[in-house]
């Protein structure tokens, strides 16, 4: 049995940023600067939070697959760098969106967090070729976990490197978001990122399971048929072994 | 152990001495691309901050270049399967490739450096050891990050796409640091002290980080 708790996950989920959104437009304040387009932070900086734990979790699941060698391991970090990289286009978009609404342009170089998000962004994008381009089952998850280490070793101090190297600092409003945001807005920022967590972990377990499942049906269909039902398909992700 | 580098090391110093691709490739490349310079930027001579990202954009790409033929021999010819029989530490094979990247990358820029003060370059340089400390900071770092993506990428199908793919975005904190420090030595402004210990910092977490996970890559 896979995805026991998905039904309560998803009701969580539901729940929680239907809330947080609709504490966001109704119940925070209109920034005075910005209007109604500021609210937009409460669906951006979220999405950045969380798809940047998830490269995290993604990096640590792959450290725990090369101590293990369990090929489980490789399979949550694979699904949490899939999921990341989802929410980290959506981040590009919706930060694209937010710069052109308060500085006029669709991309501005001098905000350095979506600068590193962009080459985060463009770091991570090359884990599914890499794991396409590795025939062997066993070296694709071990080569994966060490791209994926090297990568989540990279992600603070490319924070570090370009958010140094900003000539100024930047007016942003993220500066006031961890210091002197208003208590209503930082309520509904909160609710939001809690409901962005959880979204997260839905769409997680989602595929985890679906991928459980569909290994599950292959070893059934391959107990079926003998060995001829078991022909490998070439792919980019994890397969568990049949036990 | 000592033994082993040094011998990984002078087999790959000798394969290119006596079948010299690397470092001439790079060579090469790298004027050819100041050449392009020139004529893309519609300009006879560039200094400052201009300058010295024409000269790091060339010097990461001829990098690469040097990256993707790393491990190529190894793989084609049995070095793998050969270092993994033999008895030894399996980081040795990785102090080995770091140092022999090291040492390419230090020939390359004994003719891309001159080459590009010659060919381009406006204002006569200034305070040259700033160039020198990032050219050194750098050179570390890339061969750290180039021995961990040559060694991940040459087990791949799809080698030349993937290494430029990794190693770039890879680079780019190293690139940042490199052209702040080296911008001075052309007429550019010059930035906060802090860089040359960014770039330190990168080269320790890389160095780490090859160390931790090199291991991984040789099992078979």
């Amino acid at each position: 049995m896979y995805g026991t708790r998905l039904r309560a996950l998803s009701i969580a989920t539901l729940i929680t940023l239907t809330g947080g959104f609709a504490l966001a437009a109704f119940y925070a304040p209109e920034d005075a600067d910005q209007g109604f387009m500021q609210k937009i932070l409460y669906v951006h900086v979220p999405l950045a939070i969380v798809a940047l734990c998830g490269f995290v979790f993604a990096a640590v699941c792959a450290i725990q697959h090369l101590r293990t060698g369990e090929s489980r391991w490789d399979l949550r970090s694979y699904v949490a760098i899939h999921m990341s990289l989802i929410f980290g286009a959506a981040v590009l978009i919706t930060g694209s969106i937010w710069a052109r609404a308060s500085w006029g342009h669709w991309w501005v170089w001098d905000e350095p967090t979506l600068v590193s998000f962009l080459i985060v962004f463009l770091l991570y994008a090359t884990y599914q070729p890499l794991r396409f381009s590795i025939e062997d089952r066993d070296k694709q998850g071990r080569y994966a976990s060490v791209f994926a280490i090297t990568a989540g070793a990279f992600v603070p101090l490319n924070f570090l490197a370009v958010r140094m190297a900003q000539s100024y600092t930047h007016p942003r409003v993220f500066a006031t978001a961890n210091g002197g945001l208003e208590p209503r807005m930082k309520v509904a920022f909160y609710v939001c990122l809690l409901g962005m967590a959880l979204l997260y972990a839905t769409l997680w377990k989602y595929e985890m399971t679906s991928k459980n499942t569909s290994a599950q049906i292959k070893r059934l269909r391959r107990r079926l048929a003998g060995d001829e039902g078991a022909l490998p398909r070439r792919s980019a992700s994890p397969t568990l072994e049949s036990t | 152990m000592r033994n082993v580098v040094n011998g990984v090391l002078r087999r790959d110093l000798r394969i290119d001495t006596r079948t010299p691709q690397v470092v001439p490739g790079m060579a090469l490349f790298s004027i050819s691309a100041f050449v392009v310079f020139h004529f893309a930027l519609q300009q006879r001579s560039v200094s400052g901050n201009l300058a010295a990202g024409v000269l790091w954009v060339t010097l990461l790409l001829a990098a690469v270049l040097g990256i993707a033929r790393q491990f190529v021999a190894d793989r084609e010819e049995g070095g793998f399967e050969g270092f993994l029989l033999a008895p030894v530490d399996r980081t040795a094979l990785l102090v080995a490739k770091a140092t022999s990247l090291f040492l390419f990358l230090i020939a390359l820029e004994i003719v891309a450096v001159p080459a590009f003060l010659i060919m381009l370059l406006g204002p006569s340089p200034q305070e040259f050891w700033r160039l020198l400390l990032a050219l050194a900071l750098a050179d570390l770092g890339i061969a750290f990050v180039g021995t961990l993506v040559g060694a991940l990428a040459v087990q791949s199908r799809a080698r030349d796409l993937l290494v430029p793919l990794l190693a770039l975005p890879l680079l780019i904190p190293l690139l940042i640091g490199a052209v702040k420090i080296s911008a001075p030595v052309f007429g550019g402004p010059v930035a906060a002290a802090r860089w040359p210990w960014v770039l330190a910092l990168y080269d320790l977490v890389f160095g780490l980080v090859a160390y931790a996970v090199f291991d991984f890559l040789l099992e078979d």
